[in-house]
């Protein structure tokens, strides 16, 4: 789950980490009296989105005080466009307001989960305030990376090692090590999926802070943090994935016009891409899970068909243990109840397949049966002709 | 001969009392597994469909030979179950539970690298050596016994690879998913080397997804070291970028992981791959030793 730069602040305070001092609203009534709390001549009005590159898209600007109302009218309620939103660009809902930084220099750091090793790592590069990517396809030199071992944890030689690397000033060595280890510690203790600081800033006065923070938590590890989980912004999300997510459903919308149910999430994969190869274009992802209950297939139904592109469907069912012709009888009451008035083309495969195929046909309703999902996702492209 | 499991393992299903586990238990011991004992702690004395029930790994495998393990226990509660089946002394440990959180599977994996135990898992289908014993919850009656050894992170794609294999009369050795978290215990690579020392495997099978780079570590592998034709799927090819693709691990970040990288690395590694899933069986067929 992605969470706002405000809220991982608010984590990374928990843990000691320094952030810059600030509050978030989303009344721009409030932020006068907040920038004057703040007692800084300047201050950043920053838009509160999930995407980066808000900076560029007009959505960070650093003002006089007498000026913050201003702003952050601007600011607060604007759709901001970005690299990483599309051209749709997102609402802006809330805005954080804080205390300008008399910044030094701009760092990087980051902590993830470094996959090829099964284990977390602190990644660091003195090109502070480049997207990470960019500084890896770049200039991959730039960047130091130490893998943690999480039986003992961060050790305070491996938050020097990064701080020199750095070029840390001697003076801020302190600070910045300590910095280091907690953001590790956070990291685990709040279950981040990734914890970023681009940038780390060294400011003027001698100071090592989190400017900006971004970060993500591992959805399996939420059950445990009750906290976090209202942390979720339902305005980032596509109301067709929240409705799905309600019913326990993974769907993902796409841009084209033949939905998808399937079960298992790599055979939902693998059905993209075949309509795709077959000259089509997916209208979603969606997995009904390994149950592929009545309940679960006339959910899923309700969802496709809620995206006004849909022009097809194509289920693909690889029974196996679940039977088809329950499977079946779900298609048919959940499509009768639905009312589609699409074609529907269905590929089902395992225990009781011809119980299953005879129920399809005497339902009394049109659907395309396929044989294999090569045959599937040919029917699904010629039934939009 | 096969890989890791035979007719021989005898299986400890942890969490047998639950739904899950009740009715794969049953299942596999239905196929033909030598399903010795289940374990859920504070029900021993109980049996499922004759299986009886411990409150321990460490019992079980005193009072049954337990060497495998197959873990149906929920999210919350499954790493302490595979520490606990490591701990008992068990050899192959298959979980398939889905959703445990990544900071407790980084710990599980750390932990297991300094005992004997071989993880499978988590969030996989299970393994299987068909005509002697399935290990999971893959449906045991579309595979038959033959040379093709199935490596996937995915399980239903890997039912359709196996349904298609089958269809043209091609057995396979064993079939391992290796699941599709992002930190998983046992690596294409490790499935590989196992396949590569196997006599009656010919040809290997290897289905990947988006995200991470397993594939490609495989690729090199393979390159350097396997001496077997090797096929190739890499599904999630029309996946957005940044979108988790219903599995933990099959996501696209920071321009990581993609679908066409893979196939690129793997192309260049000597992998015959194939860029529609509807092709696998065949163009196993067309290259099988």
């Amino acid at each position: 789950m992605k969470i706002h730069e405000y809220q991982g602040k608010q984590i990374l305070e928990k843990y000691g980490v320094a952030v810059p001092r600030g509050r978030a609203t989303d009344k721009v009534g409030e932020v006068e009296a907040i920038a004057k709390e703040l007692g800084t001549s300047k201050v950043v009005v920053k838009a509160q989105i999930h995407a980066g590159g808000r900076g560029k898209g007009g959505g960070v600007k650093v003002v006089d005080v007498a000026d913050v109302k201003e702003t952050a009218d601007q600011i607060l309620g604007m759709t901001l466009k970005t690299h990483q939103t599309g051209p749709e660009g997102q609402e802006v809902r809330k805005i954080l307001i804080e205390e300008a930084m008399d910044i030094q220099k701009e760092l990087y750091i980051g902590v993830l989960v470094d996959r090829s090793k099964s284990r977390p790592a602190i990644m660091a590069s003195e090109a502070g305030g480049m997207e990470i990517e960019e500084v890896a396809a770049a200039a991959p030199e730039k960047i130091f990376k130490v893998a943690i071992d999480p039986a003992v944890g961060i050790q305070p030689y491996q938050a020097r090692l990064l701080a020199f690397k750095l070029g840390i000033p001697k003076e801020m060595m302190r600070d910045a090590t300590s910095f280091i280890m907690k953001l590790y510690q956070c990291f685990i203790a709040e279950d981040c999926s990734m914890a970023e600081i681009n940038p780390l800033i060294l400011t003027g006065d001698g100071r090592v802070l989190a400017l900006d923070c971004k970060m993500t938590i591992d959805d399996n590890a939420l059950f445990r943090h009750k906290d976090t989980q209202e942390f979720r912004d339902l305005n980032e999300e596509e109301p067709l994935e929240i409705e799905a997510s309600k019913h326990e459903l993974n769907y993902i919308k796409l841009d084209g016009n033949i939905g998808c149910m399937v079960n298992g999430a790599g055979l939902a994969m693998a059905t993209m891409d075949i309509i795709k190869h077959t000259g089509g274009e997916p209208a979603n992802f969606l997995d009904v899970g390994g149950g592929a209950s009545e309940e679960q297939v006339e959910n899923a139904f309700k969802i496709i068909l809620a995206d006004k592109n849909v022009k097809a469907v194509f289920i693909n069912i690889l029974g196996g243990i679940l039977r088809c012709d329950r499977l079946a009888t779900g298609v048919v009451n959940a499509a009768k109840k639905v009312k589609v008035d699409i074609p529907i083309i269905i590929r089902m495969e395992g225990t009781n397949m011809d119980e299953g195929k005879a129920i399809l046909n005497e339902s009394g309703m049109e659907f395309i049966l396929a044989d294999g999902m090569r045959d599937g996702a040919e029917k699904a492209v010629a039934a939009l002709k | 001969m096969s890989v890791l499991v035979d007719k021989n393992s005898k299986i400890v299903v942890q969490g047998i009392t639950g739904k899950e586990g009740t009715f794969h238990a049953t299942q596999c011991k239905a196929y033909g597994t030598q399903v010795v004992a289940g374990v859920t702690p504070g029900k021993k004395g109980q049996s499922v469909e004759g299986i009886p029930v411990f409150n321990t790994v460490e019992e079980a495998v005193q009072e049954t030979d337990a060497n495998v393990s197959l873990i149906f226990v929920p999210p919350p509660f499954a790493a302490d179950a595979i520490l606990e089946g490591a701990d008992a002394g068990i050899d192959l440990i298959v979980c398939i539970t889905e959703g445990i959180p990544s900071v407790n599977m980084i710990q599980v994996y750390r932990a297991i690298q300094n005992s004997g135990s071989r993880l499978i898992g988590p969030n996989c289908p299970g393994i299987i050596t068909p005509g002697q014993c399935k290990i999971g919850i893959m449906p045991g009656h579309i595979h038959i016994p033959g040379k093709i050894g199935v490596i996937s992170r995915s399980g239903t794609l890997t039912y359709e690879v196996v349904s298609q294999l089958t269809s043209l009369g091609i057995g396979q050795s064993t079939c391992i998913g290796i699941g599709g978290d992002p930190i998983i215990g046992t690596s294409f690579i490790d499935a590989l080397s196992l396949f590569n020392e196997d006599l009656e495997t010919s040809t290997v099978c290897m289905i990947g997804e988006i995200g991470g780079t397993g594939e490609e570590e495989a690729a090199n592998y393979i390159k350097e070291n396997f001496n077997k034709p090797v096929v190739g799927f890499i599904a999630g090819q029309t996946a957005p970028p940044g979108r988790r693709m219903g599995h933990a691990g099959a996501i696209i970040s920071g321009g990581k992981g993609t679908a066409e990288e893979k196939m690129k690395v793997m192309e260049e590694s000597g992998i015959t791959v194939c860029k529609s899933p509807a092709d696998m069986g065949v163009t196993i067929q067309s290259v099988m030793k």
